[in-house]
């Protein structure tokens, strides 16, 4: 039991997708300028990671190592546009704002990553947990971002009005760099920072040293 | 991981099943939910052409609102009715890309940059016994970054706008997004389209003086945005547009 818990929280903070892998960025700066598209972004990218990798993971014994990449993107695509289908018949409204995001989820390293580091590897049961484990860390980190871009970059939170904006007659001037991808960059690096002063085992090493000044001899 | 995983009667084996399968969950997905999908993009147009109109509740179901607009195909070369076509099988996008159905645009006449442009238009009716009350005329045109396409829409006179939006463009959020902003878009309602017959509605760089009939304020941040806007509703709103329709509309003949 102690394993499952591990596996599926280990991803949120200790070993997050995004944070300490640093995969993903893409998607997590085009979907996170609402929250409700940020949500139902990571509910779309928990379903795949988690059934890519129990498929995967099911037929991991049959797959010959030439064409396993090829093998985990069919399946990996092969979902992605269930999903897509999915929203489009039943979230409208969103799956309209997400647009091409959902079909990106396909060329998400996170997916592919676990499929081929974990799936490859582990049981089913595992595997699909590590999907939703590693779908989470994504979705904890586009909530957090999709937090603040929302609540500064248009004053609202899941599209209710928090701060009125100067438009509509209130007080807040609202910041346009949020509603712009580059606000996420930002965003995502300080929570880097934040993380890592937190959890310093997650420090990397340096990859060279600055070699002290030798001194300076008289001519 | 067995050896024999590697021989190539295994791969093409693996390749081929894999394949199959996923393609058979692929395309059933796709046939099943494709009601579901229909319903949701038909219903949102419904919305949008209400809004543009501002006769929208949200209160209300669509369907229920919707029965009011009568939907009608529009020959825009003589701004007549088309009659004993299909106006729900109608796609005018779709037909606008069709040579036999579309008409190649000069470099002078295409305002809006949209290249072709299709013979046949669908038209939005709200009508009160026998009289037009508004009219609602589908509009795209190219702004800074995307085509925008919206509704119009026009009292029964043909000349007053009584509402304008725009449902699909990829325009910067905060800038040229602000088509979307519904204070600017209240703007419109009440402008009037031409003067001496030809078009003098326009947007205006600076803002329009509020005692100008014919201006609306351009978008601050959004130059090219703001022209594409004006562009669109020019050309739409001219002869090559539904300006045939809409002089029949006011002499009574339709």
């Amino acid at each position: 039991m102690a394993k499952t818990k591990e596996l599926l929280f280990d991803p949120v903070v200790n070993d997050n997708p995004i944070a300490l892998q640093v995969l993903g960025i893409c998607s997590a700066l085009a979907v996170t300028s609402s929250m409700s598209v940020a949500f139902v972004m990571s509910l779309a990218v928990i379903a795949v990671t988690a059934f890519s990798n129990l498929f995967v993971s099911v037929i991991r014994s049959q797959i010959p190592s030439s064409i396993r990449i090829i093998v985990q993107m069919t399946i990996i695509a092969s979902l992605v546009i269930v999903v897509d289908q999915i929203l489009k018949a039943f979230a409208y409204e969103i799956s309209k704002q997400l647009s091409v995001f959902v079909g990106l989820i396909i060329t998400n390293c996170i997916v592919m990553g676990r499929a081929e580091a974990f799936a490859m590897k582990n049981g089913p049961i595992d595997s699909f947990i590590d999907g939703i484990g590693n779908g989470l860390g994504y979705s904890a980190i586009l909530m957090i971002v999709g937090f603040v871009r929302e609540l500064f970059g248009s004053g609202t939170l899941f599209g209710v009005e928090v701060l009125t904006k100067v438009t509509e007659g209130g007080w807040y001037y609202t910041n346009g760099m949020m509603l712009l991808p580059p606000s996420a960059f930002f965003i995502i690096g300080f929570l880097i920072w934040g993380i890592r002063a937190w959890k310093t085992a997650q420090v990397e090493a340096d990859e060279f040293k600055i070699a002290p000044n030798s001194k300076v001899k008289e001519a | 991981m067995s050896s024999n995983n590697e021989s190539i009667r295994k791969t093409v084996t693996v390749a081929m099943v894999l394949c199959l399968v996923c393609s058979v969950i692929v395309s059933a997905s796709a046939v099943i939910l494709r009601p579901e999908q229909a319903v949701n993009e038909k219903a949102n147009m419904q919305i949008n052409i209400l809004q543009a109109a501002g006769l929208f509740d949200p209160q209300q179901s669509i369907q229920a609102q919707f029965q009011i607009v009568t939907t009608r195909l529009v020959n825009l070369d003589t701004g007549e009715f088309v009659n004993g076509m299909d106006v729900d099988r109608y796609n005018q996008r779709k037909a606008s890309k069709d040579p036999s159905m579309n008409r190649v645009l000069s470099t002078d006449e295409d305002i809006a940059s949209i290249k072709r442009q299709a013979k046949i238009a669908k038209v939005y009716l709200v009508e009160n016994g026998g009289q037009i009350e508004k009219i609602i005329l589908p509009i795209h045109g190219y702004g800074l970054w995307s085509t925008l396409y919206g509704f119009m829409a026009l009292e029964g006179d043909g000349n007053t706008v009584a509402g304008l939006g725009f449902y699909e463009h990829a325009e910067t959020p905060g800038l040229g997004g602000e088509v979307d902003n519904p204070n600017w878009k209240k703007q419109w309602t009440g402008k009037q389209v031409y003067k001496h017959d030809r078009v003098a509605l326009r947007l205006v760089k600076g803002g329009a003086d509020r005692t100008d009939a014919y201006g609306v304020d351009a978008l601050s941040g959004a130059t090219l945005t703001s022209r594409g806007v004006d562009n669109l509703v020019k050309f739409w709103l001219s002869d090559t547009g539904f300006k045939p329709f809409l002089d029949n509309v006011r002499q009574g003949q339709i």
